[in-house]
This record gives C-alpha cells, sequence and structure tokens, in this order.
C-alpha cells in the first residue's frame, strides 16, 4: 500500500511538473544550427541571459530539414509552449499555416513579416547597422575597393549589401564595392569552401576589406581574409574574437534582445510589426579589445556622427526591400 | 579577361576540383569492382570531422590526416560489410552512410568542442600549408611561364600534387596490373573471377577500403587544407559531385580528372564573374552552378556516346552452388 502511494505520489507530481511547464517559452533555431556563431547564436544568447536572470526555462529546436518547420511549431503549441519565438525569415509560410490554429498561443518571428492577430514581426534594420560598418570599411581600406559576400541569394541579404554600398559610398565616393552571392539555395549558408574562393576572387580584383554576411560560410570567408591578411567584417553577433586584430568591426543585429524581449514580454506581450533600427539599439557595430588597433578615433567618430543621424532621422539610408532596387549597388 | 585573371581562375580550378578529384578516384575504384557507392559525401564529411578534431587537439595535422582516413576507412568497412557480406543493397548502404556521418560528425563536435558542431579554428601546424617549388618566387617575374610556375602550379597543399599523382597510378592499377585486371573484371563478370579461383569479396573488399582511403584524403583535404577546421555539413554537396564526373567520365581515371577539372573550372568560373555576360545574354551564376549536373543528364541521356556502367555493379555477388 505504501509503495502503491508512494508511486501516485510520484505519478502526481510530474504531472504537476507537467503542468508547470506548460507556460514555458519556446525557441526554434533554423537550419544554420544553434551554435553557428552568428545569427542563432545570437537568439540562444538572449533566451540563455532570460533564463538566468528569471531562474526559468525554455524549451527549444534545432531544425534538421525544411519539412520540420510546421511540425515544430504544431508540436510547441501543442504541448502548450507560450510565446514561440522563431529565429528565422524561412519561417513564414509554415507560421502563416499554423497560427490560425492557435489563437491563444503568442509567436514571434524574427526577419520577417506575418500578418495575424496573435504574431509579433520582429524586423530589424540591417541596412542602417550596415551602412555603419560600410563606412569603416571605406575608411579602413588602402586601395579603394572592399568586398561583399552574402549567403544565399535572397532580398534580405541584398539589404545588407545595399545598407553597406551606401556606407562605402558616403565615406568615399571614389570607392568600389564587389559584391558576391555564395548560391541559390540554403546550402549556401554553409559552404565555407566557396567561401574562401569568393575571398580570394575578390582580394584578386584588389579588395581588401570582406564585410560576410553569409552565415557558416562566413567562416571560410573570415578565415581566408585572415590568411591573405586582409580586414574582414563580421555579420549578427560580434565576430571580432574568431581572427583578433583582422576582423575591423562586425554588423550585430541584437538577435538576443528581440528574443530576450519576447521572453520577457511573454505571454501578454503586443503582437504587430516591430521594428528593431539604430534608433532602439536593435543593430550596431562591434568594438572590443581584439578590434581596437585597427579603428581609428576619427573613423568612430565619423561612424556615430552617422549613426546619430540615422537614428534622428536626419539620414535616411535606402532600404533594399522596400523596393527592390538599390541606389549605389547593381546586382 | 587578361592574362593575370585567367591564373588565378585556373588556380582556384585547382583548388575546387582536387576534393572532387580524389572523391571520384575513390568512387572510380569502388563501382568499377561493382560496388556503387553514393556515401562518398559521408565518408569525406567524416574525414574531415576526424582530421579537424584531431589535428586541433594534437597540433599535427599529419595525426589529423591520419585520423580522418580511418574514420573514412571505417565507414569504407561498414559499407563493404552491408552490401558485400550481407548482399544488403548498396544505394541504401551508402545514403545510410552518409546520413551516418552528417548526424554523427555533428554530434561529437557538439559534445566534445561545445562550439555547436564545429571544430576549433586550426593554427597553422594544424593545417596543410601552401608547398613552394623551388624558385617560384625569382621567375615569377618570367612573363607568360612566370605566373604559371609560381602561382598555377606551386603554392598548393601537398593533397594536392597527392591527388593528380593519383590519377597515372590508379590507370596504372587498373589497367597495368594483374590486381587491376581483376577488380575490372570483378565488376563486368564475378561468376568468372570466382571460377578462375579468385576471391570475389576479397577483391571487392579491396576495392572499398581504397575507396575509404581516397574519402578520407579528401575530406582531410577540404578541413585542414582549404579550411581551418570543420563546420557542419561542410562537404556542401561535393559528393555527389565526384559522382557526376564519375559518369561523365564513363569511369576512366584520366577523363575523371578532365572531368573534375571542367566541374571546378565552371565552380570557379561562377564564383569569379557570377552573372557572365555574352554578346548581350546575361547567363545568370545559378546556370553555371546546375551545369555539371546538366551536362551529367545529357552524358546519361546517351547525346554524347553511351555511359555504360560496369555490368555488375550494384549486384551483390551469390556463389553458384
Amino acid at each position: 500500500m505504501t509503495l502503491m502511494k508512494s508511486l501516485m505520489g510520484a505519478a502526481a507530481a510530474m504531472a504537476l511538473t507537467a503542468g508547470a511547464a506548460l507556460a514555458e517559452p519556446a525557441l526554434i533555431f533554423d537550419l544554420g544550427g544553434k551554435f553557428d556563431k552568428s545569427f542563432n547564436e545570437a537568439a540562444f544568447n538572449g533566451a540563455q541571459r532570460w533564463a538566468e536572470e528569471t531562474g526559468e526555462t525554455f524549451r527549444e529546436i534545432e531544425l534538421q530539414s525544411e519539412a520540420q518547420r510546421e511540425q515544430a511549431l504544431r508540436r510547441f503549441a501543442e504541448v502548450g509552449a507560450n510565446p514561440i519565438v522563431m529565429a528565422g525569415f524561412a519561417f513564414a509560410d509554415a507560421l502563416g499555416q499554423v497560427a490560425a490554429d492557435y489563437p491563444d498561443t503568442k509567436f514571434v518571428i524574427i526577419d520577417m513579416v506575418v500578418d495575424a492577430p496573435n504574431v509579433r514581426s520582429v524586423v530589424f534594420n540591417e541596412h542602417e547597422g550596415s551602412y555603419l560598418v560600410g563606412m569603416m570599411a571605406a575608411q579602413a581600406s588602402k586601395s579603394g575597393t572592399v568586398g561583399f559576400i552574402g549567403g544565399m541569394d535572397i532580398p534580405l541579404i541584398r539589404k545588407f549589401a545595399c545598407g553597406y554600398a551606401q556606407g562605402v559610398m558616403a565615406a568615399n565616393p571614389d570607392a568600389k564595392v564587389i559584391a558576391n552571392m555564395t548560391g541559390t539555395t540554403p546550402a549556401a549558408w554553409n559552404d565555407p569552401v566557396k567561401g574562401s574562393e569568393l575571398t580570394k576572387a575578390q582580394i584578386s580584383q584588389g579588395a581588401d576589406v570582406v564585410y560576410a554576411a553569409a552565415g557558416g560560410t562566413g567562416v571560410g570567408v573570415l578565415q581566408t581574409a585572415a590568411d591573405e591578411n586582409i580586414l574582414s567584417i563580421g555579420v549578427d553577433s560580434n565576430q571580432n574574437h574568431l581572427h583578433p586584430g583582422k576582423v575591423l568591426t562586425s554588423m550585430m543585429k541584437r538577435v538576443d534582445n528581440a528574443v530576450f524581449a519576447a521572453f520577457t514580454d511573454g505571454v501578454d506581450m503586443e503582437t504587430g510589426f516591430n521594428v528593431m533600427g539604430l534608433a532602439n539599439g536593435g543593430v550596431g557595430y562591434a568594438m572590443d579589445d581584439n578590434n581596437a588597433s585597427l579603428v581609428n578615433a576619427d573613423m568612430q567618430s565619423a561612424v556615430d556622427a552617422a549613426s546619430a543621424k540615422i537614428a534622428s532621422g536626419e539620414l535616411a539610408v535606402h532600404d533594399y526591400m522596400s523596393d527592390d532596387s538599390c541606389p549605389a549597388l547593381n546586382f | 579577361m587578361d592574362f593575370l585573371t585567367l591564373i588565378q581562375v585556373l588556380d582556384s580550378t585547382v583548388r575546387l576540383s582536387t576534393p572532387l578529384l580524389l572523391a571520384c578516384l575513390a568512387g572510380l575504384f569502388s563501382e568499377r569492382a561493382g560496388i556503387f557507392d553514393i556515401g562518398l559525401e559521408g565518408k569525406m564529411l567524416a574525414a574531415a570531422f576526424f582530421s579537424a578534431a584531431i589535428a586541433a587537439v594534437t597540433g599535427n595535422v599529419w595525426l589529423g590526416l591520419l585520423a580522418g582516413v580511418t574514420a573514412s576507412l571505417v565507414l569504407s568497412a561498414l559499407h563493404g560489410l552491408a552490401s558485400i557480406t550481407f548482399r544488403g543493397n548498396q544505394l541504401i548502404s551508402g545514403l545510410a552512410v552518409t546520413m551516418l556521418a552528417q548526424g554523427f560528425t555533428v554530434l561529437v563536435a557538439q559534445s566534445w568542442f561545445k562550439q555547436g558542431g564545429r571544430t576549433p579554428s586550426l593554427l597553422a601546424e594544424g593545417r596543410f600549408g601552401p608547398i613552394t617549388f623551388p624558385f617560384a618566387d625569382s621567375v615569377a617575374g618570367v612573363p607568360f611561364i612566370g605566373p604559371i610556375y609560381s602561382e598555377l602550379l606551386s603554392g598548393h597543399s601537398i593533397l594536392v600534387y597527392v591527388a593528380f599523382a593519383a590519377v597515372p597510378a590508379t590507370w596504372w592499377i587498373l589497367f597495368r596490373t594483374r590486381f587491376g585486371l581483376r577488380l575490372r573484371a570483378v565488376g563486368e563478370n564475378p561468376a568468372a573471377v570466382d571460377t578462375a579461383g579468385v576471391s570475389v569479396v576479397g577483391l571487392r573488399f579491396a576495392a572499398v577500403m581504397i575507396c575509404g582511403l581516397l574519402c578520407g584524403l579528401a575530406g582531410a583535404y577540404l578541413a585542414t587544407s582549404l579550411q581551418a577546421g570543420f563546420v557542419k555539413d561542410m562537404t556542401a554537396g561535393r559528393g555527389y559531385i565526384a559522382l557526376a564526373a564519375l559518369i561523365f567520365a564513363k569511369w576512366r581515371p584520366w577523363h575523371a580528372m578532365g572531368a573534375c577539372l571542367l566541374f571546378g573550372l565552371l565552380q570557379a568560373v561562377a564564383l569569379r564573374f557570377q552573372n557572365i555576360e555574352l554578346g548581350g545574354l546575361t547567363i545568370p551564376v545559378q546556370a553555371m552552378d546546375a551545369l555539371p549536373y546538366i551536362l551529367t543528364v545529357v552524358i546519361l541521356a546517351g547525346f554524347v556516346g553511351k555511359a555504360i556502367p560496369p555490368k555488375a555493379g550494384g549486384e551483390p555477388y551469390v556463389k553458384e552452388r
């Protein structure tokens, strides 16, 4: 009898903890993987910070294939996770289908807009951050030629390239920008060999600063830039530490802030359109010990001045995605 | 396009062709012996991971190479066990090898290094450095010959030269030795080889292990020579392009080199020029990327001569009683 009792007790305790787990927020990583030293890792860091500050836990899953998107969303929604944050533009279609089926669950999609009453769409003004690192690239370049290497050729990556090119032109109107995309399939996010070859090709065309917005492919870009003794610019997270003294700066996209905010707001979050730009700390450039010797005071003051102007609205950086064209760069 | 650009594109071609060539020759040995192998991708991936991991831990690139080749050989043995000893379906076994490698490389990398399925960046001694030919610097200024010698031929890692040396070696082994004759025979008519008193299973296993060795070199080249470490799925489909090159070359070593150089050149041109303007017509970069596969389909469809695979390919051998 006592055995039976303790078993029942254990079962009840399990049921209780399961019940307590219901309100857990959830985070879904995109195909690049949780520790991509970039986009997904930034999302993870935000969630981790929230967990450490609140002492609570969250659920997470790393996708292995395209087919799992809707499945993962539905699974989390079914077990009652709320809110569900997904890191990546590619979730838009799946979320569009799933959101209406779970009206009481709050969804947060980063990098894309999904129009539903229970969805918060977080987009970043990547063009603003890219503009700043473009200015730095142009000032650091001795040859007057700088490069851009994108991952998969999608409008979002062109937005990076376009902002970057505008920044380059603002700092040095005579500069030349070479822009390349790694590929047109999702494999382009994980092909460091191609990233290396693109970097070598750009170097042979005169580039001495290369900006990589290419996920895992960027690892190859930064490596080759360091090997060939030119400067590179990292993306999404602070990547300055990967090759100290060889990475000029990193365009920080504060995905961590977006995830942190979503988890903190919890179930009662405001849904709708949420733009994170220079004005509210959504994007920026990274400065630390690793690149302090590469950035001089002139460069930093010029960039900070531009940053203040963009934040106040005095200076407008053209967004490629607004009209699918770029005044500073031909694709 | 000026001469220097041409040299740079060809230089890039050599780098991009090398992993294809090693994998293609690996597939050649295996398929000539009658064992189809679509697991080239997986073996390369496993070799890339273990070579980078061991090189990162020990700081010695040769130990890394050894570990990479060993990992690839283990997967080869697995493929051999499934498809030769147990007479399983070779395509399924090859696919399983690839899926296994894709999964466990990331898993083991995560548990060893905690860097999200990648290895730490290798330092100089953990990588195969470029080999500079004698007098490469002094003849660099000589017009025409100079750049070819110092840029194109010199300055690659040792595995590149091994890969290109493997082409005549493969030809010699397959077409000039007794072992090669038997190996080819076992892919065409294993019953005849068996009748002659030679072990079909032994020959096929030997071929599969040579395949593993070459795949190991290809993977180690990617992770410790072209790159400085392993990144998840870093082979990015090169094993499959190598298979396409093998069919394109109709299972012949010298033609395999030609096919791999052609596919490498297509990649290099696509990477260097992106969209190509040809007399008002723009060839998009996607078309260049797809060209290897399109060419292979054209060959398979029989437009440019017929591609006839080894006759006993894909068939497990059952001794007659």
